[in-house]
């Protein structure tokens, strides 16, 4: 099946053309970090103008690039939370329009759903799996049996990893968004230099803090009374990404154990951080585990990785109804009851 | 009024002592700057209202608003990243905040106003530890919730 997949849950719009749920034709992402770079975050009034400034023109180049025309595109998938209402509503409402215009099926996927499966986009990764989703709204780690088949294992009890690193890179003085800046400074720092507490890794439970980490890298930073040069700078990322990581593939490793799981996917926005990747192979190599990263383009939030899930719901017979509502809040193990199956 | 505390747990118990105090609708504002325990508070708050410890309650940063089915339902807000007061609109702040509901608003700083009845509370860091916690009132309710807390507070 031809897919046209729509995605516009925060920041980015983007757009793919791909076939069967495994060829990208297209993957077009209008990035709008210059504009949210001036407000130290994601706007969301905002993101939501920008997403439909940008949805149509966008739409016509993925097309363009793919070779294709709306014409030929035989199913859409749109992500359908959560995310921001507003933007999100921007993507359901477009995909609304062109499925009922073209009498096409449309089917709404969860976003952290074409997450965890966009590694199959890449290579063909056997089910089940462990995943862990981290990125600046989501920190979860869920067992995945198959397409529409998760459970959750672990989740932030209180703020997401890549929110973390956006807040600790404020408090340091750097630019958003600050997982990438930290990421750069930390290659040059010295992490012995502070350790910062390890939340929630002595509690035999799979979740996840990071609110008070943040805090600790507060409290170092005015112990230091002013005294924050350059290399202070650098060291405090390099400890705080080496705490932070540290928790993820703790947690990680301990859901591999308990589950009795041996292949592991990481995805999302903070799935491209240096560190995290080295720390995961690393430790892998010593476990007998195998650790996949889809590529950097794959991790961000793009479209082409709805159509792993969007496809497979599709050619099930899946379909959203036409009065599909964005849902900001939307668990991940709820992903598949929304749609009706054909008989 | 001010007062201070000297822990985590301090400051997590006044939290949920005020949340177990909430009988009826109000709008909370919760200032202070990062990493001075609005977390916390707000958790012990929710904890207070009745919402089961197996509930995480996390950080509306992204999501600007997280709802809670409680007693009385919680509307947890962040205006963190809001550039200015036309999206509240967007985010539909007025529905909530000023509904049969309590709502909790982190960073209100970005409010136009505040010309509405409202408990306001505005963590300092002091230090590591501890936290000096101001507290005022506009409005019948919530200088009523005043009174009881200044009788918990004398009383601890």
């Amino acid at each position: 099946m031809l897919l046209l997949a729509i995605e516009s849950s925060c920041d980015e719009t983007a757009v793919a053309i791909v076939r069967d749920g495994r060829e990208i034709l297209s993957n077009l992402i209008v990035s709008q970090i210059d504009v949210h770079a001036r407000f130290g975050g994601v706007v969301p009034e905002l993101a939501s103008r920008q997403h439909l400034q940008a949805i149509c023109p966008l739409v016509d180049a993925a097309l363009e690039e793919a070779g294709s025309n709306l014409e030929q595109i035989e199913g859409i998938a749109v992500t359908r939370g959560p995310g921001l209402i507003g933007a999100l509503l921007v993507g359901v409402s477009y995909a609304k329009a062109v499925a009922f215009a073209r009498q096409i099926p449309m089917v709404g996927v969860h976003h952290i759903e074409g997450h965890i499966l966009a590694i199959q986009l890449e290579q063909k990764v056997e089910y089940p799996y462990l995943a862990l989703a981290v990125s600046g709204g989501h920190s979860h780690l869920f067992r995945v049996d198959g397409i529409g088949k998760y459970v959750l294992l672990g989740r932030t009890i209180d703020d997401a990893a890549g929110e973390a690193f956006d807040k600790v890179a404020k408090m340091l003085g750097l630019p958003y968004p600050g997982g990438p800046v930290i990421d750069r400074l930390a290659a040059q720092g010295d992490a012995s230099r502070v350790r910062f507490p390890r939340p929630m890794l002595k509690k035999p439970n799979l979740d996840f803090s990071f609110s008070g980490m943040k805090t600790s890298v507060l409290t170092y930073i005015e112990s230091l009374a002013g005294q924050l040069d350059d290399q202070a700078v650098a060291d405090i990322a390099a400890a705080f990404q080496e705490a932070a990581v540290d928790v993820l593939l703790q947690k990680t490793l301990r859901a591999a154990r308990e589950q009795g799981l041996t292949r592991i996917v990481v995805a999302g926005g903070v799935a491209c951080n240096s560190g995290l990747r080295r720390e995961f192979k690393l430790a892998s190599q010593g476990e007998q585990l195998a650790v996949y990263f889809p590529s950097p383009l794959l991790c961000s939030d793009n479209a082409a990785m709805l159509a792993v899930a969007g496809d497979a719901y599709l050619e099930r017979g899946a379909r959203s109804p036409s009065d599909l509502n964005a849902v900001s809040n939307w668990p991940l193990v709820e992903a598949a009851s929304h749609f009706n199956l054909l008989p | 009024m001010t007062f201070e505390t000297h822990s985590e747990e301090e400051t997590s118990a006044f939290g949920r002592f005020l949340g177990e105090q909430l009988q009826r609708p109000i709008t909370i504002l919760l200032e202070g700057d990062l990493g001075t325990g609005k977390s916390v508070l707000a958790r012990a708050l929710a904890r207070g209202l009745g919402i089961a410890e197996n509930i995480p309650i996390t950080s509306p940063t992204f999501t600007l608003m997280n709802h809670y089915a409680a007693r009385i339902d919680l509307y947890h807000f962040d205006l963190y990243r809001l550039a200015d007061a036309d999206e509240l609109i967007e985010i539909g702040f007025d529905d909530f905040a000023h509904s049969a509901g309590i709502a909790l608003v982190e960073w209100p700083e970005r409010l136009p106003d505040r010309e509405f009845d409202h408990l306001q509370l505005h963590i300092e860091r002091l230090s590591a530890e501890s936290r000096q916690i101001g507290i005022s009132a506009r409005g019948i309710e919530p200088q009523l919730l005043v009174g009881s807390l200044q009788g918990w507070l004398s009383s601890r």
